[in-house]
């Protein structure tokens, strides 16, 4: 375990600084062609050259490097990264540290995703295991069906579909019946700061149901595989339970891939908090990153989406060793 | 698929001498009825030949390739579909938003313009990048996956490497990031984008089957018999090793559609005058909640039903080609 465990860190620092420098090396050159991002500051007003000088100072845009297309600014990267050791992310074109913007948002993002999490696995692993103890019965035949029908619907498709549905229909319908006010701020077309839990369910079950037709598929199969193993056949001849069976003995081993297949997800779930925070209107991560892009302000999209970046590689690192304690198979190549 | 289906060409010919070698050989029973023209290509067929019968069987699989064929047909011909032309045809202000009749079917847009022949011509940008990119992506995969698997060592550890790197970005965030830095948004850039995102999967799941196939005793036969290792790798690596790949570029093919039409949606994909069913859904979302929810049903259904179908595809295609799986 200690040697697996040194091996997958040693390959984690280089993939972390490759793929640090692959978004700054994206950055440098989107300058380089493009010309100065403070210019969409000014619209389309031409601003004093000094003014505009200035401001590419604060932002630390000013090095010469960023006029030579191709340079890869590697003194820049250098500073890049000794700030982030920092903790400094830059500003945005506000003046306010990127790093504050986020903390305001984080926690708004961390309970979607908590939702999305939920109800992706509790939903997922539950219809997994309906459809995998009886193979081509016909709960095994409706789930399947179902959740190809799930997996095919783009999130942002739903999202709409569903704020429409649930914010338009079912919240009037609720608010005209004198439902109680959380009932009807769940059911809300955007995010409401008076009910941070609840105006984030519809949000949260949009993020999670991408992810949860993979889940019960996965939670199937892998249940399906370990139902035919040896030891399930011993623990019945021993004459336990069916249920004993499947929920102890099976299901256990059958939830190793399930359990990092959701260690993986976040990064689908990042993009998926982008699409649904930005049709709800949720102040998140995503919100922010949804209204940087509109509004053209590179500093805070790269910084935002490095700071993703990083929290998306840990926890794949997190997930890699977890699979190693879960599985010790996987340790010995 | 020309590209892709290549690789096919050595396999499906010595598919067939497989297939005719047996012949001669008496049948084991020598007295029993010669075996009809079934059992015999059931009991000798290679694995595409097993895969492809199976499929051409299988109703679902041959419905979704119904469906994709109709798509392809919008994308490919739109007048055969639609009389108002490519561009969306004439938009008349004074019919907006008007319902589904028997002169729109689809009813009209916010602008007067016709519905259904929006969403027929809203199937290229889709299509085109779909095809594009799943093509792209495949090529540069399985090339670094077959150099990667064959030839290991250090040249392995630096593209394993390099893959982990572009599989460190989440996919949607760095497509988001990149097309926003880009400045300039249409189908190629759009392709460009979507291709260097998505072929690390690929080139992975490449890699593990060139090192399964490469340990196998046919290798080393070819090895022995003095072949060189450009005619290992097309003769007997890639045509062995591709089968996962095939399946998840099917299943690619689905993902980029929605993909595009993610994209687009959220302001990074293609703009404006073009027509693509993100924006159309875009444009439609803001009406819908006015009222006139026909704006976001139909190009919803058609976005929905086109990504099902190359799923529904790509899932049979898995069924037929991984036996272990059934």
């Amino acid at each position: 375990m200690g040697r697996y465990v040194i091996r997958r860190l040693l390959q984690f620092i280089p993939v972390l600084l490759g793929t640090m420098f692959l978004l700054h090396y994206l950055q440098t050159l989107s300058i380089q062609i493009n010309g100065n991002p403070v210019t969409a500051l000014f619209g389309d007003r031409q601003p004093p050259p000094q003014t505009l000088a200035a401001i590419t100072r604060a932002f630390g845009l000013d090095d010469p490097c960023l006029q030579q297309t191709g340079n890869p600014c590697l003194g820049m990267f250098v500073d890049r990264m000794a700030g982030y050791a920092r903790g400094d992310f830059g500003i945005d074109f506000t003046r306010q540290p990127i790093t504050r913007l986020i903390g305001d948002a984080a926690p708004v993002t961390l309970r979607l995703t908590l939702i999305a999490v939920l109800f992706e696995s509790l939903v997922g692993i539950f219809a997994g295991v309906v459809a995998g103890i009886r193979k081509n019965g016909f709960m095994d035949n409706f789930i399947r069906i179902s959740t190809t029908l799930v997996i095919s619907v783009p999130v942002f498709v739903l999202g709409v579909l569903i704020q429409i549905g649930s914010g338009l229909y079912v919240g009037v319908w609720l608010r005209d019946n004198g439902a109680p006010e959380w009932l009807s701020a769940a059911f809300s077309v955007t995010y409401q700061v008076d009910h941070p839990w609840a105006s984030l369910f519809v949000p949260g079950v949009v993020l999670g149901a991408f992810s949860l037709g993979f889940i019960a598929r996965l939670t199937r199969t892998s249940l399906i595989e370990t139902l035919r193993a040896d030891y399930v056949r011993t623990a019945r001849a021993k004459g336990l339970s069916r249920s004993r069976v499947v929920g102890i003995h099976a299901l256990r081993n059958s939830l190793i891939p399930v359990v990092t297949y959701i260690g993986i997800d976040l990064g689908a779930l990042m993009g998926g908090a982008l699409v649904t925070e930005g049709i709800f209107n949720i102040p998140g991560i995503g919100g922010l990153v949804f209204n940087s892009v509109a509004a053209g302000e590179t500093p805070v999209i790269i910084a935002v989406v490095t700071l993703l970046t990083l929290v998306f590689l840990l926890a794949s690192l997190l997930v890699d060793m977890l699979y190693a304690v879960l599985d010790p198979r996987i340790r010995y190549e | 698929m020309s590209d892709l289906s290549t690789p096919h060409g050595p396999r499906a010919s010595r598919a067939q001498t497989d297939v005719q070698s047996p012949e001669p050989k008496p049948e084991p029973g020598g007295v029993d009825l010669p075996p009809s023209e079934q059992e015999k290509k059931e009991r000798s067929a290679s694995l595409w030949a097993d895969a492809w019968r199976e499929l051409y069987r299988s109703p679902v699989f041959v419905l979704a390739a119904a469906v994709v064929l109709v798509v392809i047909s919008w994308a490919v011909f739109p007048t055969l579909w639609t009389s108002t032309g490519t561009d969306g045809g004439p938009c008349i202000l004074a019919e907006s938003r008007q319902g589904p009749s028997s002169k729109h079917i689809f009813g009209t847009t916010f602008q007067g313009c016709d519905l259904y022949s929006h969403v027929i011509n809203g199937a290229r940008p889709s299509i085109i990048i779909a095809v594009l990119v799943t093509l792209a992506t495949c090529i540069v995969g399985v090339a670094f996956g077959i150099v990667a698997g064959f030839y290991g060592g250090w040249l392995d550890t630096v593209l394993s490497r390099i893959t982990d790197v572009f599989l460190g970005l989440p996919f949607l965030l760095g497509a988001v990031v990149v097309l926003s830095l880009l400045g300039s948004q249409n189908i190629w850039t759009v392709s460009a984008v979507l291709i260097l995102l998505s072929w690390p999967p690929i080139a992975r799941i490449m890699r593990g089957s060139v090192i399964a196939v490469k340990a196998l005793d046919y290798v080393e036969a070819a090895r022995a018999l003095g072949a060189s290792n450009m005619s290992i790798i097309f003769r007997h690596i890639l045509p062995n090793s591709i089968a996962p790949v095939i399946v998840v570029g099917t299943l690619y093919l689905g993902g980029f559609v929605s993909a595009e039409a993610t994209l687009t949606f959220l302001g990074v994909g293609l703009q404006i005058p073009e027509i693509s069913w993100g924006i159309t859904i875009a444009q439609g979302q803001d009406y819908a909640i006015a009222g006139y929810p026909h704006l976001l049903i139909f190009p919803c259904a058609a976005l929905i039903i086109t990504v099902l179908a190359f799923i529904v595809m790509g899932d049979a295609m898995r069924d037929a080609l991984d036996p272990r799986g059934r």
